[in-house]
């Protein structure tokens, strides 16, 4: 497929664990389409998380090519990942992961200042108002509810319009309710920005609102509704 | 009951291992050690001292006399008291290898004995010959052994003849032991050793010339001492007695001093180490903050925790203190022979427990008052931090009876700190010294925190992502600027003190000096040589000036018919004798303060004059009588009038001076500074040596670096002391930089996912470390000079200047050490992959 934004060939992941080394991914070929919205599932520990930190740069494959807008990233060093990252990877991780010394404006506010951006702080604010925190821009994480927390982890992921959003489980850690108003921001902006977005979920109406779901079983893809779509 | 479950909790926890309680156990028993191996070593010379009594002092007992030998009556007195009597004399002399143009002088501190010297102990020679045999008459000439250091000095060669006043002797041995030498205290001069018989021909011993006679006698096992003592006082006039069971008083108090100021020191870098423990236990409980909550919502009391976590840092606690007690035990006699070879006086190096128990109390206390802070807030964990990120806990004060307990444990330390040492207000100095650095760091850590927060959010600082990073993690929340500003204040502090001290001791001599300092202290001039004396001087156009007066020493007695000491207590003036001068006329630069000075023609019952500063001190006014005891006769006096003396400018002052008439019978010399060009106080001292081979000159510029030398030995002895310091706030710094790992780690793996290099994360880091060095390194250029001026003003009784080049290095090291610690750090954080660092979050 020519037009994939991204794209894994026999993928594989093993890690040295404590008791020997431990596959993990084992062999994964996947193409994603810019635009396309991927629901991945699967089972606790069947590898979600993983495949996703290999699609960010933040894991590098042991084995396969990992090709994200025509850079192999199993081939860039840790400062050309990152560098890579700025502008093109949004990741919302389950646990927020704000930094814990930082407002959420400047939260928001570094990816864009890493990138370069001028105005970065005026945007930081904008951003931060489009997932309705514009009051809260001087709180640190520690002084916010867990939902707020996501929707300025929101907010600084898709600060530097990314071509590409990865979310694991991003209301796993949250209420029914806030939950629910995570994803409806999620799809917003990927509406809106027109953002490629993988998205790891356990709950099947949310998988039921991609374009394509991927089913990961004991570190291989079980099933793939566009294979099958396909066939 | 609690205590119980408490006690279950803790053994399980601590299962866990010991591994974040490295800088824990190594802070507390560095510290500890410290303390209870100088404790150690300065017990072992009390002890030295206390064993070899007799061999320091020479003999059982000595009696001292100034200026003559005893009268018949006072020696037979002496005999019938000992089993046996050895009588020597002591004074200070040039000795004068060659003749003419090559001569070299030397001042020496001659001992002259007689044949049954020493009573204890034994005289080491080199060759090994017998001292009977070395100071036996050969060619004529009496036998004399000398310090190598004057050996050194002279060229002279073991054969070969020197002088001393009149008298040639032959050089037949280096004296490289003697028993009782620190029995003699600080002497000018190196030792030569003569037979006081051999020195009848020298013309140094005359009436009025500056001697010591000394009579060590050793007496029957069941002599009562106090009961000598006693008659000694009443049978020889002026005498000074000593015996065994203090054989070296000077050197013993010194030691006692010493030692006990290097255990404050110590104390200090056992606070320094606290701020390590504090931390340590800090990032225990906060990594535990889980723990604790979910404890708590299966229904632990806030008890049942606080109990858990205090047994177990108690366990900690004995572990580390145990260390150091293990450590500051064992080190002193490990390098006992080291120790012993640096020391003049013998020392018993063994297993002394008191130094260890002292030392140890300090551990435990000091562990208790840095540890109950952060255990007390155990209690404020709500069992809802489960359900909220960040962590936040811990911030706030803890409950009042916590502080309370906390200044209670303070206080006990600092008296039990005063009564240890005996010097009870530098100890409460110090203490307060240290709480007001320890104040000062905390609000300049505040400071820094709010200013960082202020320069985060500052437009300028916007699109530095660097910088930004740095001032935001350093003026966020959770972030360690107090605990690293604190530590690292603190050691600084500390560090900073001691350079100030050092090098102001160093300095001391030169800085106090006058501009226009004498260049010779004469002294031994007799009365007939004064006037050809200064005529000669007075001709020689590079002498400016030569001032002399008449010297006698005297003890003062009594004031007003009773004992002295009844009036002036242990006034410094009736520690020993004094000298003594007359002067029909007031000094021409004295400022009477109080009374008159006698008519030009006085000649009526003796009248004194006294130092104003010392005569108020010692309670004397106009119209007292005091009696002087000068040389065997008692002199009774009164004060008629008080003038101000500057010691300060290394002239003549004396303490006393009396009209003529009183004094001028008395066998006496005189004493003369003679003001000169440097480049021709070589050629004064030989022309002044060959015309008087009595008088004994002392070079101003020899005798101020025989004081450095002193001074820098005390220097050094307290530089060793922080080494200890410098250690432990070592360890401290690199806990904190470890400590810091964790919260460096997750941030590394956050900002690279955000996109940012590792040099924009390893610049923060840097900047962050900078900044918070620089900080606690401007508290302690500070803090640091305030406690060196303290106790040089207090302690040392001398002038304070500030030492910008010392306390530069020691901030900027602070710093570079901060930075360094940081970076090393830091390496492990950035090579992380983020992944791995995020999903131990999850
Ligand atoms: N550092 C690691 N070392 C060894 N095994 C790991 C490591 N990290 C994760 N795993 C294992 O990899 C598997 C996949 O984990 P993950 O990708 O988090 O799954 P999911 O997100 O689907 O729950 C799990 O079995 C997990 O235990
Ligand atoms: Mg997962």
């Amino acid at each position: 497929m020519t037009d994939a934004i991204l794209s894994l060939k026999d993928a594989t992941l093993s890690l040295d664990g404590n008791a020997g080394r431990v596959d993990i991914l084992k062999g994964i070929s996947l193409d994603i389409a810019r635009g396309e919205t991927v629901g991945l599932i699967g089972p606790s520990g069947s590898g979600k998380s993983s495949l996703l930190m290999l699609m960010g740069g933040l894991e590098r494959a042991s084995t396969g090519s990992v090709m994200a807008l025509g850079h192999d990233l199993t081939t860039l060093g840790e400062d050309a990942l990152a560098r890579f990252r700025r502008g093109h990877m949004g990741v919302v991780f389950q646990s927020f992961h704000l930094i814990p010394t930082m407002t959420a404006l400047e939260n928001v506010a570094t990816p864009l200042e890493l990138a370069g951006v001028v105005d970065a702080f005026e945007r930081a604010e904008t951003e931060l108002q489009a997932v309705g925190l514009g009051d809260r821009i001087d709180h640190y994480p520690a002084q916010m509810s867990g939902g707020e927390q996501q929707r300025v982890a929101l907010a600084r992921a898709a600060a530097p319009r990314p071509d590409i959003l990865l979310a694991d489980e991003p209301t796993g850690n949250l209420d029914g309710a806030t939950g629910q108003a995570i994803m409806d921001l999620l799809f917003g902006l990927r509406d809106r920005h027109g953002s490629t977005l993988v998205l790891v979920t356990h709950a099947p109406e949310l998988a039921e609102r991609c374009d394509r779901v991927v089913r990961l079983q004991d570190g291989t893809i079980f099933a793939d509704s566009f294979e099958r779509a396909a066939e | 009951m609690s205590l119980a479950i408490a006690g279950r909790i803790a053994r399980r926890e601590l299962r866990g291992g010991l591994n974040g309680f490295r800088v824990f156990l190594a802070c507390l028993a560095l510290g500890v050690g410290a303390i209870a191996a100088i404790g150690s070593v300065r017990e072992s010379i009390r002890g030295g001292l206390d064993r070899e009594g007799a061999v320091i002092l020479g003999g059982d007992a000595s009696i001292q006399l100034t200026y003559r030998f005893a009268e018949a009556d006072e020696r037979a007195w002496i005999d019938a008291r000992a089993e046996a009597v050895s009588e020597l004399v002591d004074f200070r002399s040039l000795a004068v290898f060659g003749t003419g143009e090559a001569a070299e002088r030397g001042l020496t501190q001659v001992k002259g004995i007689d044949e049954i010297y020493p009573l204890y102990g034994e005289v080491t020679l080199e060759p090994q010959i017998s001292l009977s045999e070395a100071l036996s008459n050969r060619d004529g000439r009496p036998g004399a052994v000398m310090d190598p250091v004057l050996i050194a000095r002279l060229g002279i060669e073991v054969g070969e003849t020197f002088r001393l006043g009149e008298q040639d002797f032959h050089l037949s041995a280096a004296l490289i032991n003697e028993p009782d030498s620190a029995a003699a205290g600080f002497a000018l001069g190196p030792r030569t050793m003569v037979r006081t018989t051999a020195l009848e021909n020298s013309g140094l011993i005359q009436p009025g010339t500056l001697f010591e006679t000394e009579y060590k006698l050793r007496l029957a096992e069941d002599a009562d001492l106090d009961a000598l003592r006693d008659m000694s006082e009443t049978e020889v006039t002026g005498a000074r007695w000593r015996d065994k069971r203090n054989g070296a008083p000077g050197v013993a108090e010194f030691v006692d001093r010493l030692g006990s100021f290097l255990v404050l020191v110590g104390l200090a870098g056992l606070a320094v180490g606290g701020v390590g423990v504090s931390s340590a236990v800090r990032a225990y409980l906060g990594e535990k903050t889980e723990v604790i909550a979910t404890l708590k919502t299966l229904g632990a009391e806030s008890r049942t925790i606080f109990l858990s976590y205090f047994i177990q840092i108690g366990v900690l606690t004995l572990a580390g203190v145990t260390l150091g007690l293990i450590l500051g035990a064992i080190v002193p006699i490990a390098f006992a022979p080291l120790i012993e070879a640096r020391l003049p006086v013998p020392a018993a190096v063994t297993l002394y427990p008191m130094p260890l128990v002292e030392a140890g109390i300090y551990g435990i206390l000091s562990a208790l008052i840095f540890t109950i802070w952060p255990l007390a807030q155990t209690e404020d964990v709500r069992a809802a931090t489960l359900f909220r990120d960040g962590a936040t806990s811990g911030q706030g004060w803890p409950r009042v009876r916590w502080i309370m307990l906390t200044l209670v444990l303070f206080a006990v330390l600092v008296a039990l700190a005063a009564e240890f040492s005996g010097l009870l207000t530098l100890t409460v100095w110090s203490a307060a010294g240290m709480a007001g650095a320890f104040v000062v760091l905390v609000i300049a850590a505040w400071a820094v925190r709010l200013m960082a927060r202020r320069i985060a959010g500052m437009r300028a600082i916007r699109g530095r992502s660097a910088a930004r990073l740095a001032f935001g993690s350093v003026g966020g929340p959770g972030g360690e600027a107090v605990s690293v500003v604190l530590s690292l204040g603190l050691g600084l502090t500390v560090l900073a003190a001691v350079g100030q001290i050092d090098s102001n001791l160093r300095g001391a001599i030169e800085r106090d000096l006058p501009d226009i300092a004498p260049s010779f202290f004469m002294v031994d001039i007799q009365p007939d040589q004064l006037q050809p004396f200064r005529d000669e001087l007075a001709a020689n156009p590079a002498v400016s000036d030569v001032q002399s007066a008449p010297m006698l020493r005297g003890i003062i007695t009594e004031i007003n018919g009773r004992p002295a000491v009844e009036t002036a207590g242990d006034h410094w003036v009736l520690q020993g004798d004094r000298g003594v001068t007359y002067s029909a006329n007031a000094p021409e630069d004295a400022i009477v303060t109080h009374g008159a000075w006698w008519p030009e023609d006085y000649s009526g019952p003796p009248q004194v004059s006294f130092a104003t500063e010392e005569a108020l001190e010692m309670g004397l006014s106009i119209g007292d009588e005091i009696t002087v005891n000068i040389l065997g006769r008692d002199i009774i006096a009164e004060v008629t009038s008080l003038r101000e003396v500057d010691f300060s400018t290394a002239g003549i002052g004396f303490i006393m001076s009396m009209n003529p008439s009183a004094l001028q019978a008395a066998p006496h010399s005189h004493i003369a500074t003679v003001y000169a060009d440097a480049e021709a106080e070589g050629a004064i001292l030989r022309s002044v040596s060959n015309t008087y081979p009595n008088i004994t000159a002392i070079r101003v510029k020899d005798a101020i670096e025989r004081v450095s030398d002193v001074l820098a030995g005390i220097a050094a002895a307290i530089t060793y002391g922080a080494l200890a310091t410098l250690v432990t706030g070592g360890i401290v710094l690199i806990g904190a930089a470890a400590a810091g790992v964790r919260a460096r780690t997750y941030e590394a793996a956050v900002l690279k996912t955000l996109g940012a290099s590792r040099r924009t994360i390893l610049s923060s880091f840097a900047l962050r470390s900078g900044l918070l060095g620089v900080a606690a390194g401007m508290v302690a250029i500070v803090a640091g000079g305030l406690a060196g001026w303290a106790v040089m003003t207090f302690v040392m009784d001398t002038d304070y200047i500030f030492e910008p080049v010392s306390a530069g290095l020691i901030v900027v090291g602070g710093v570079l050490a901060t930075l360094f610690a940081g970076l090393a750090f830091a390496w492990g954080p950035l090579a992380a992959r983020p992944a791995q660092v995020l999903r131990a979050r999850e």
